[in-house]
């Protein structure tokens, strides 16, 4: 899929721009900032509200109540199913990501709390291989998906994902179809579903369940779209403009909901249970 | 005849020209001239049958993207009578990337809805060389939407590079006109059957083929990425990508119609005549009309609740992973 051209090209951008050591400069107002002001700020910039990249883990501990996570579908890994290998072998690529991120996979999932009231959640983690979506990351939000459904509570998706996960080739197309299956039996069922996407969401997870949301929130100047801006560019032979695919953008044309700031994320949730459920 | 060549099919071209040739000049009377046209049309089938016979996974690309291979108007022309075609997604314009509308199939009144490539250069450019728009895929769901209404059966025809990548399409919601379609067909109330009859290229592809059933062409591929799409990714520190890495990312993308019956993705693999579909679009209709008649029977025999738990399980239960224990 084309947008895997521009999840690896954010990645290479961004590369030493994510807080390391005391300081680290702000890719929305570029002034050097104290990183210890960023952490705890949510990692948003105090000159200019610039939304850091955060983990999965980093996101659970800003959005759920405090001790509320039971994590769900932890032992979940990939078959390699097309015994992909390149310039390194997938399994090579899976476990090295592992060890980088702490995580087994794209994504953790499970069931919580937010302002007491309990949802099924999964949060996407953009450091695992681009956030890719596999059989893994299919699997757990069908389940997840499945598991608000059963337990007749909202389903939360916070998406971060440069799309399907080529190396496990029709694999990962095939999950788009699962996921997007799965969803629309919430809908059936009335179960209410909010999709929040993050920096940067594409492809076949834009194409899938993160756009299927009955309510769709992005975080502020968050990059989101379908195709990725360098293969449009290559494509259309045209520059871009400025706000492309940027989270006002999404909003300008009617594609979401809200623009909602991290801080702010809880309250909007809050109070849409309380005018929806 | 102009014919066109690929490649790899080059020994092919010159014995055919030959046999042209010679039947140009011996109108059918000269009898040596006839033995030597015999002897030379044996030939070209040997050769054909054992050039088709080792294709290559890149080769199989090329043959699903071959500029004579007919293409879903050509398939609704040969297999359906009485098609009136529907335009529009009723929200901004029409799409000629997809073609969608009802027709019989024998006395089955079916709706049909492909991608749709063009042939020569204004109408590739017409049809946006099959790749849609958002309101293409709104409107293959809106025709879908009628099928379900009067409860005919969807059969779709899958042959598209991918959705179109462009500003407009992000603007008005290429994504969400994609999962909206795969959200639609998961639950759609009619029998859907879905076939690949050239590039089945990732989400745009996938937006009209989630079925209860899905073939594939024999020469047919369908996969995440375009093999072109792979190299570069693969090869991006490496500067120039040729042929080589194409097909090289072809054969590790396992995208061949065989690739994926070996996976269980697809129910069964639609023969084509030797040297592909494209030497005898007649046969290959017929192949396909046949498949479609019988499936046909067989799903409308289920009742609706159960036809939908079984195309939800058909998905629900692809994926290749493992479960541990803590
Ligand atoms: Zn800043």
């Amino acid at each position: 899929m084309t947008w895997f051209k521009k999840t690896k090209e954010i990645r290479m951008e961004k590369k030493g721009k994510t807080p390391e050591g005391l300081w680290v400069k702000c890719d929305g107002c570029k002034e050097i900032i104290y990183k210890k002001e960023i952490e705890k700020n949510l990692k948003i910039c105090p000159k200019c509200n610039y939304h850091f990249r955060i983990s999965a883990r980093e996101r659970l501990k800003f959005l759920v109540d405090e001790g509320s996570f039971v994590e769900t579908d932890a032992t979940l890994e990939s078959l390699d199913p097309l015994n992909f290998r390149d310039s390194a072998s997938y399994k090579d690529r899976l476990r090295d990501n592992q060890k980088k991120s702490g995580l087994n996979e794209a994504v953790i999932a499970g069931d919580a709390l937010i302002k007491g009231i309990p949802v099924s959640l999964i949060i996407m983690d953009f450091h695992f291989m681009g956030g890719s979506m596999g059989s893994v990351v299919g699997e757990k939000v069908a389940r997840t998906a499945e598991r608000a459904l059963e337990k007749e509570q909202p389903f939360i998706a916070v998406s971060a994902s440069g799309g399907a996960r080529m190396q496990e080739g029709i694999f990962s197309l095939m999950q788009m179809a699962k996921v997007s299956a799965a969803v629309g039996r919430l809908k059936e069922a009335g179960i209410l579903y909010i999709s929040i996407l993050c920096d940067p969401t594409f492809g076949g997870v834009t194409a899938s369940f993160a756009t299927l949301g009955d309510i769709i929130i992005a975080e502020p100047k968050s990059l989101i779209g379908f195709a990725g801006p360098r293969v449009i560019e290559q494509t259309i032979k045209q520059p871009l403009p400025d706000d492309f695919q940027r989270a006002d953008f999404l909003l300008d044309h009617g594609l979401i909901d809200l623009v909602v700031d991290r801080k702010n994320l809880r309250d909007t949730l809050a109070r849409l249970f309380e005018l929806l459920l | 005849m102009i014919r066109y060549y690929l490649e790899f099919e080059r020994p092919l071209e010159e014995l055919e020209l030959k046999i042209d040739e010679l039947k140009r000049l011996s109108d059918g009377k000269d009898i040596d001239i006839s033995k030597e046209i015999k002897k030379l049309e044996k030939k070209v089938k040997d050769l054909r049958s054992e050039i088709f016979s080792s294709l290559t996974a890149w080769q199989k690309t090329l043959i699903a993207r071959h500029p004579d291979r007919p293409y879903t108007l050509d398939y609704i022309n040969l297999i359906t009578t009485d098609f009136v075609e529907m335009h529009g997604d009723r929200r901004y314009s029409d799409d000629p990337s997809i073609v969608a509308g009802i027709a019989k199939i024998n006395t089955m009144p079916v709706a049909i809805i492909g991608h749709q490539k063009g042939r020569g250069t204004k109408e590739r450019i017409y049809r946006n060389f099959g790749q849609p728009h958002p309101e293409g895929y709104r409107k293959a769901l809106r025709v879908m939407k009628i099928a379900e209404k009067f409860k005919r059966p969807i059969i779709t025809f899958i042959d598209t590079p991918g959705a179109f990548p462009g500003i407009g399409a992000e603007e008005r919601g290429q994504a969400e006109a994609i999962a909206m379609n795969l959200m639609e067909m998961s639950q759609m109330k009619t029998p859907i059957i879905s076939v690949v009859i050239g590039e089945g290229g990732s989400g745009g592809a996938l937006a009209l083929g989630v079925a209860d059933r899905l073939f594939m062409l024999e020469h047919s591929t369908y996969s995440v990425i375009s093999p072109e799409g792979c190299a570069a990714i693969l090869m991006r520190k490496e500067g120039e990508i040729g042929t080589d890495d194409f097909s090289r990312a072809a054969e590790i993308l396992k995208l061949t119609a065989q690739d994926l019956m070996g996976f269980k993705i697809i129910d069964g693999i639609i023969p084509e005549p030797l040297g592909g579909a494209h030497r005898d679009p007649e046969e290959t209709a017929k192949s396909i009309s046949e498949l479609i008649l019988v499936v046909l029977e067989e799903l409308k025999a289920k009742p609706t609740g159960k036809l939908l738990e079984e195309r939800y399980r058909r998905y629900r239960k692809m994926g290749s992973f493992t479960e541990g224990v803590l």
